[in-house]
């Protein structure tokens, strides 16, 4: 590890929503990656630097060291598989809710439920803690199809304003964690560079607890 | 299509080629000759042994990590170890049944069910010093300061030692009003050091008794020395157990200034092999890897489920990847020599060979030359002498 300070971040709305907190700590990024094609973004400061990678892969870089610091929705890190990674502080930001989907008006369940998936672990974790058998089908995108072709009886998703449901004639039945941004840390990295770490740590705690 | 290649190795299984298992073999050998230095006797436990005692005294982790099979002799489980140190905890509680300090040291292969990460070895080559008979702060202080020269000798230039004392842990979660299916998941929370999350699971359990609030404390509590004071303010009045924990861990710092090149950074929330440590618990990392590089702690109960209790304290640490860190020394002068020759130049091999000198004998016939078989020298008969040339 160099003394170079690395944050991982995805594009997009998690990237957007915690800009802003960023800035208030004093890490800006010279370009915007919407526009930039670059993947590792330098900042005003020197010795910081923004990586620009999906939101799945964040947790798996800081895991393993190749960053220092992360910008990770709770979802990703529910279905991460691995515990290596310290998560000590929830930015508040991008937030949503995983909940559980299905018709407005079911069709009867016969046989185990059904359940399509982009988080095949969540929903594992869900059904097991309440003791219930399901079968999971996983799928990359656009679950609300699921129940409307019959495919499955219930889906888990992420839900925000809820329009998406609607529209395809699904509303939520069951609430299963609350969702936001979280800013996660490499173990050895908060060992090794704490005198840098932990100061970047405790402003933003600062901000955050400031803003909400 | 083929699609299946015989000759692919199991993943996280790797075979080690020249030069890398020239170097690996000469650093077990200058590593165990430093345990041997400070009084540390090699074992040789048994790769493979019954499941019960493979696992006595250690907990889920190392069940799941071990690779199980059915002895056709017993009908019984049998585990390929996944870990040493059990077994030499056993050797030293079960076998020596010595009544003074005992000092063991071992060095073999384990395995792994699952890698630690996706991409890590399963098969990791271990290496660990363990001291058993004295519960003092001394045995911890001769551990960690052994881990520091073994990973000096290895290689290292400059360490990140991290300190722990899990007993802070135990006097807390004892104190504290919780039930224990609510300590996991509280357990859980503190190795993330996800305190928000653990502040909104106490408001939703309302549970705010002094303990448990001590317990979300402890995520802050890393950093230097100071952290030491910050916590024997704070957690006195809890418990008085906590007190003697902080003062050793003070002491074990204290006792380390001296060390040249190792920064020391103290993290009360540490919470690594929890199930299995009982006191202070330390980890050294490298600049440049994401995890730890040796890991070592306390764990005074674990030779009691072998019929005799004995205070513990060890360390261990993975050859391959301590390997990485080797200073890269020359590759050794290999020596050629012809096939024919006379009696004197079967005397001069002779020679050389007792010096430690590298031969590499022609065969009848062969066609490969000096240069072929990664000699840079040969021997030549010079006027009736067999001498050395550079080819």
């Amino acid at each position: 590890m160099s003394d170079i300070l690395t944050i991982a971040v995805s594009k997009g709305r998690i990237f957007e929503d915690a800009m802003p907190l960023l800035k208030q700590v004093g890490i800006v990024p010279n370009e915007d990656p919407e526009k930039s094609r670059k993947l590792v973004l330098e900042t005003n400061q020197p010795d910081v630097r923004l990586l620009i990678i999906r939101a799945t892969d964040v947790p798996t870089y800081v895991e393993r060291g190749a960053a220092e610091l992360g910008i990770a929705g709770k979802d990703v890190l529910m279905e991460y598989i691995g515990d290596d990674i310290y998560e000590p502080l929830d930015l508040g930001t991008a937030k949503c809710r995983m909940m559980l989907a299905g018709l407005k008006k079911p069709k009867p369940i016969t046989d185990r439920p059904r359940v399509a998936t982009k988080y095949t672990n969540i929903t594992k974790n869900y059904f097991s803690a309440k003791g219930q058998q399901v079968e999971i089908i996983k799928l990359y995108g656009s679950m609300e199809l699921g129940p409307v072709l019959g495919l499955s009886d219930w889906i888990v998703d992420l839900v925000d304003t809820g329009n998406t449901l609607k529209a395809n004639g699904l509303i939520t039945l069951e609430h299963i964690a609350d969702i936001s941004s979280r800013m996660i840390v490499n173990k050895a990295a908060m060992k090794m560079k704490s005198a840098r770490i932990k100061p970047i740590l405790e402003h933003l705690e600062e901000v955050v607890s400031r803003n909400s | 299509m083929k699609t299946i290649n015989r000759w692919l190795l199991p993943e996280g299984i790797e075979e080690i080629l020249p030069p890398k298992a020239r170097q690996i073999e000469h650093l077990c050998r200058e590593l165990i000759d430093l345990l041997n230095s400070w009084g540390y006797e090699f074992v040789i436990p048994p790769m493979i042994e019954y499941l019960e005692s493979l696992l006595t005294g250690t907990g889920e982790d190392l069940d799941l990590k071990t690779f199980k099979l059915t002895d056709q002799l017993s009908g019984r489980m049998m585990g390929f170890r996944a870990d040493m140190t059990p077994q030499v905890a056993r050797i030293d509680a079960h076998l020596l049944k010595q009544n003074v300090p005992t000092r063991l040291c071992y060095l073999g292969s384990i395995l792994h069910t699952r890698p630690a990460k996706s991409g890590d070895t399963r098969a990791p080559l271990q290496l660990g010093a363990e001291l058993y008979g004295h519960s003092g702060v001394a045995s911890d202080i001769e551990i960690v300061k052994l881990m520091i020269s073994t990973l000096k000798k290895a290689g290292i230039d400059k360490l990140y030692l991290d300190l722990g004392h899990i007993g802070i842990f135990r006097a807390l979660s004892r104190a504290s009003s919780c039930d224990s299916e609510q300590q996991t998941v509280i357990f859980e929370m503190l190795q993330r050091k996800a305190k928000a999350e653990l502040l909104t699971f106490y408001k939703e359990k309302k549970i705010k008794d002094a303990a448990s609030l001590a317990i979300c404390d402890l995520i802050d509590m890393n950093g230097g020395i100071d952290v030491i004071k910050e916590a024997l303010k704070a957690f006195s009045k809890i418990d008085k157990s906590i007190n003697a924990d902080l003062k050793e861990l003070k002491t074990l710092v204290k006792s380390l200034t001296d060390e040249s090149n190792v920064d020391i950074h103290i993290d009360l929330a540490e919470l690594r092999g929890y199930h299995y440590h009982t006191g202070m618990v330390y980890t050294a990392y490298v600049a440049g890897k994401g995890e730890g590089i040796a890991f070592g702690g306390r764990y005074d109960d674990i030779g009691e489920a072998f019929g005799r209790a004995r205070p513990a304290t060890g360390f261990s640490a993975d050859i391959k990847s301590l390997v990485k860190y080797c200073r890269q020394d020359k590759a050794p002068v290999r020596i050629f020599a012809p096939a024919k020759g006379d009696e004197k130049l079967e005397k001069t091999i002779s020679k050389l060979r007792s010096e430690g000198k590298i031969i590499v004998r022609e065969l009848a016939c062969q066609k490969a030359s000096a240069k072929q078989m990664q000699c840079s020298k040969y021997l030549a008969n010079e006027k009736g002498k067999w001498v050395i040339k550079s080819s």
